[in-house]
C-alpha cells in the first residue's frame, strides 16, 4: 500500500521484498505476515497490479549478524532489545538503503505508521497503530532519504484503500511479535540458543532465595508472570523482576513500588526533531513500543542522554529505547542503559 | 527493448504461431475413433514424424511431454527405475545439469536408494571421458549448458558406456546439429518454447530398445510410457518450429555467432576487466556469459531492467532468493565471482540493434553495481 501511494504520488517506484530468513517457509502461519514464500508472492503480485518492477533482495545474513546475533547477546547481557528497531536502524534504512541509493534511487519507502513533517519524524494519526517509537533510532541523514506514505491515514483506512485497489494485502495479518521467532516462543529460543544457566531468584530486600530459574536471558524488567516462586514473598505481596545480573546469573525480584523509576539514562543517543539543547528540555519519554508518554525533563550530554521523569514509571528496561516526543514530534532517542529512583 | 535472455524463452516463429492458431480452431481428441479423432491423431503423427525426421530418429521414438522439466524427469526416473529392476543402482550426471536433471537425480539418491556418480568439469564446463561400471543404470550428460553456453562432446562420451545415456539437448536443438541416432545416445530431452514453438510441449526422444518406467499413468497415450491427452495445436506448433530451425541450423548459428563474437568484443572494450565464463570456441552460437568482477549479478540485472534490457543471472533461484550458480562452482569459480556473472543469449529476433543498445546501458550499469557492492 506504501508503494501504491508512492506510485500514485508520481515517483518512479521499484518494489523489493526483503528475505531476511536464511530457510523461509513456504507458508504463513499463525499472525506473521513478512518473511515466508508466501509473503514474497503477495509482495510480487501487489507489484504487478501497480504495474512496477519487483526484486528479491537476500538480507538474510545481515539480518542474522545485525539483528538476531544482537538480539541473542542483548538478551544474553540481561538487557530487553527490541529487534524491530535494530532492523530499522541496520537493515531497512542502512543495509537497503545504501544499496539503493548506490544503484540510483533517491529514498527507501516502508508502510511503518509514521509521519515526516518537515524532515521531522511523526507520531501516526492512527495512535494505536504509530511506530514512530521503533523508527525513532534513525539519524537525519536516514530520515531524509525515508518515505512513510501510510502515516496520515488509520490502519483501516489502510486496509479499505489496498481492499478498492485489489491488492491482496487487505486482509494480510498485522505483522508483530518477533518475526524471526516462528512459534512465538521467545524463551524456548533464547533457550535453544544460549542454553540452560541454572541459577536463583533472589528478593531485594531479604536476599532471600525465593526461586530458581533456568536462564537469567529469559526475564524482563517489570515481569511478574513467569517467575515459578518455589517460596511465597515475606510479605506475601506478589513479586516483579526488579534487575537481571548476568555476571552472578541472579534474577532479583521485588515489590511493584520498588520497580518504580524516575531517572532514566541511556546511551547512543541521535537527536533529530530539533537543534540540540544546550540545556534540559521540558517533553515527553516513551520508554517502550506502545508505551505511553510521561512528562520529563530530557538532557543531552555528549554521548548520553538523561530524563528525569515528572511521574515515576514502572517496568524499564536496558536495551529498550528511550524516544523523546514534543506534542507528537519526535526529537531524538537514546538507547535505556541505567534507570533508577 | 533489447531482449538478451532467449535461452530463458525465445518468441514463437511466425510459422508456428500460424500453425498454431489454425490448429486450435479445430476440435479432436487425437485418442477419439471418429472423424475429428482421426484428423487430431493424423496432425499428431504428422508432427511426429517431422520431428523425428529433423533430429534423426524414428517416428516411434518420439514421446510428447508438457517440456523440457518433464522430459528431463521422465528419462530420468524412468530410466532409473527400470534399469534398477535389473539390479543396477548408480546414476552417473554431470555437475553442471540443468536443475530438472539435477534435482531429479538428487531426489532419486535421497528416496530411491540411488548411488550418484557427479562427474567433474573443467574450468571452461566440459566434462571429462569416464567410464562406467555395471551397475550403472544411467548416465545423464547434457548437449549444451544453458548458463555457460559449454557443448559437450556427447557422441564421444557415450561411445561404448555400456549403459543408457540420457542427453538434454533443450539448449541445443536448432542452434548445433542434433541427430539422436548418429549421437549414439538412449534418450533426449527437447522442448518447444526454446526453439520458437509454444511453451508447455516439448518430446523425449526415447529409444526403441530403451525400457522406462512411466511417471503418469492413464490412457496409455505415447507408447504407454506418457499418459494423457495431446496438446495438438502446441504439438503441430512445435514440430513447425523444430523443422523450421533444424532446416536454418546452420545459416542462423553462422549468424548468432558473429553477433554474439561482436558483442564480446564490444563488452570487453567498455569494460574491459570483463570475464567470459564457457568455452571460448566450443560454446552456443547465442551464448555470452560474463563475470563482471566487484559487481553482484542481481544488481546489474536490476539497472540494465531499468534501462528495458532484459538479462539474465543464469542461475537458479532458491526461495526466491538467487543462489550462486552450480554451474560456476563446479568450473572452480569462488561464490563471489558466480555471483557477479551475467548471460547475454541471442535468438532468431536478435539484431546488432540488441547489442547497441547493451553496450551503450553496461558501462554505467556496471559502475553503478560496483558502487552498490561496495
Amino acid at each position: 500500500m506504501a508503494a501504491a501511494r508512492a506510485v500514485e504520488a508520481g515517483l518512479d517506484v521499484t518494489g523489493v521484498h526483503l528475505a531476511l530468513a536464511r530457510n523461509p517457509a513456504s507458508h504463513r502461519t499463525g499472525a506473521r505476515g513478512c518473511c515466508t514464500i508466501e509473503d514474497s508472492r503477495d509482495a510480487r503480485r501487489a507489484a504487478d497490479v501497480l504495474g512496477i518492477p519487483f526484486y528479491v533482495w537476500d538480507m538474510a545474513d545481515r539480518f542474522h549478524d545485525d539483528v538476531i546475533e544482537d538480539f541473542i547477546s542483548e538478551y544474553a547481557a540481561g538487557r530487553t532489545p527490541n529487534p524491530c528497531l535494530r532492523c530499522n536502524e541496520k537493515i531497512k534504512f542502512a543495509a537497503v538503503l545504501d544499496r539503493a541509493v548506490a544503484l540510483g534511487f533517491d529514498a527507501v519507502v516502508t508502510g511503518h505508521h509514521a509521519r515526516l513533517d518537515g524532515g521531522v519524524l511523526r507520531r501516526s494519526v492512527d495512535p494505536a497503530k504509530d511506530q514512530s517509537y521503533v523508527l525513532a533510532v534513525l539519524t537525519r541523514e536516514q530520515l531524509d532519504r525515508a518515505m512513510f506514505p501510510l502515516g496520515d491515514s488509520t490502519k483501516e483506512q489502510v486496509r479499505a484503500e489496498a481492499a478498492q485497489r485489489g491488492l491482496s494485502v487487505a486482509d494480510k495479518p498485522d505483522s508483530h511479535d518477533i518475526c524471526f521467532i516462528a512459534d512465538g516462543d521467545t524463551q524456548g529460543f533464547l533457550r535453544s540458543r544460549l542454553g540452560s544457566q541454572a541459577g536463583d531468584i533472589v528478593d531485594a530486600e531479604t536476599g532471600e532465595v525465593l526461586g530458581k530459574h533456568d536462564g537469567a536471558y529469559g526475564f524482563t524488567v517489570g515481569q511478574r508472570k513467569g517467575l515459578a516462586l518455589t517460596r511465597p514473598a515475606p510479605d506475601g505481596r506478589p513479586r516483579y523482576v526488579l534487575s537481571i545480573t548476568p555476571v552472578n546469573n541472579t534474577v532479583t525480584v521485588g515489590s511493584a513500588e520498588a520497580l518504580e523509576v524516575s531517572t532514566v539514562e541511556g546511551v547512543r543517543p541521535v537527536w533529530t526533531g530539533s537543534a540540540v539543547p544546550d540545556g534540559p528540555i521540558e517533553c515527553h519519554v516513551q520508554l517502550r513500543a506502545h508505551g505511553r508518554p510521561i512528562p520529563a525533563v530530557v538532557e543531552l550530554a555528549g554521548d548520553r542522554l538523561t530524563a528525569q521523569l515528572r511521574t515515576p514509571e514502572r517496568g524499564v528496561a536496558a536495551g529498550q529505547a528511550i524516544v523523546a516526543y514534543q506534542g507528537d514530534y519526535v526529537l531524538g532517542s537514546a538507547t535505556i542503559t541505567t534507570a533508577g529512583a | 527493448m533489447g531482449y538478451l535472455d532467449h535461452a530463458a524463452t525465445t518468441p514463437m516463429l511466425p510459422e508456428a504461431l500460424d500453425a498454431y492458431v489454425a490448429t486450435a480452431r479445430e476440435v479432436g481428441n487425437a485418442s477419439s475413433l471418429h472423424g475429428p479423432g482421426r484428423h487430431a491423431r493424423k496432425l499428431v503423427e504428422e508432427s511426429r514424424e517431422r520431428i523425428a525426421a529433423a533430429l534423426g530418429a524414428r517416428p516411434s521414438e518420439v514421446i510428447f511431454t508438457s517440456g523440457g522439466t518433464e522430459s528431463d524427469n521422465l528419462a530420468v526416473k524412468g530410466i532409473y527405475w527400470a534399469q534398477r529392476a535389473l539390479g543396477r543402482n548408480r546414476v552417473v550426471a554431470s555437475s553442471i545439469e540443468h536443475h530438472a536433471v539435477l534435482d531429479a537425480v538428487q531426489w532419486l539418491a535421497d528416496h530411491e536408494g540411488a548411488l550418484v556418480t557427479w562427474l567433474p568439469v573443467d574450468e571452461v564446463g566440459r566434462v571429462q571421458p569416464f567410464e562406467a561400471g555395471d551397475d550403472v543404470a544411467l548416465v545423464t550428460v547434457m548437449w549444451a549448458n544453458n548458463e555457460v553456453g559449454t557443448i559437450q562432446p556427447i557422441a564421444e562420451l557415450a561411445a561404448g558406456v555400456g549403459a543408457p545415456f540420457h542427453t538434454d539437448a533443450i539448449q541445443a536443438v536448432g542452434l548445433v546439429p542434433v541427430n539422436f541416432a548418429a549421437s549414439g545416445v538412449s534418450a533426449l530431452s527437447v522442448t518447444g518454447h526454446k526453439l520458437g514453438g509454444p511453451a508447455g510441449v516439448g518430446a523425449l526422444l526415447l529409444g526403441r530398445d530403451v525400457s522406462c518406467t512411466p511417471l503418469q499413468h492413464g490412457g496409455g497415450q505415447e507408447r504407454d510410457v506418457r499418459s494423457g491427452t495431446l496438446d495438438v495445436p502446441a504439438i503441430v506448433a512445435f514440430a513447425t518450429a523444430v523443422e523450421h530451425v533444424v532446416a536454418e541450423q546452420a545459416h542462423e548459428a553462422a549468424r548468432l555467432s558473429h553477433l554474439r563474437d561482436e558483442l564480446i568484443k564490444r563488452v570487453r572494450e567498455v569494460v574491459p576487466d570483463a570475464v567470459l565464463n564457457g568455452d571460448p570456441v566450443d560454446r552456443l552460437p547465442g551464448n555470452a556469459h560474463f563475470s563482471f568482477p566487484g559487481c553482484e549479478g542481481d544488481a546489474l540485472l536490476l539497472l540494465l531492467d531499468a534501462q528495458h534490457i532484459a538479462v539474465s543471472t543464469g542461475s537458479a533461484c532458491n526461495a526466491g532468493v538467487a543462489q550462486p550458480s552450480h554451474v560456476l562452482l563446479a568450473m572452480g569459480a569462488d561464490p563471489v565471482t558466480a555471483r557477479s556473472s551475467l548471460r547475454f543469449t541471442l535468438g532468431h529476433s536478435s539484431t546488432v540493434n540488441d547489442v547497441d543498445e547493451l553496450i551503450a546501458a553496461l558501462p554505467g550499469a556496471v559502475e553503478r553495481a560496483r558502487r552498490a557492492s561496495r
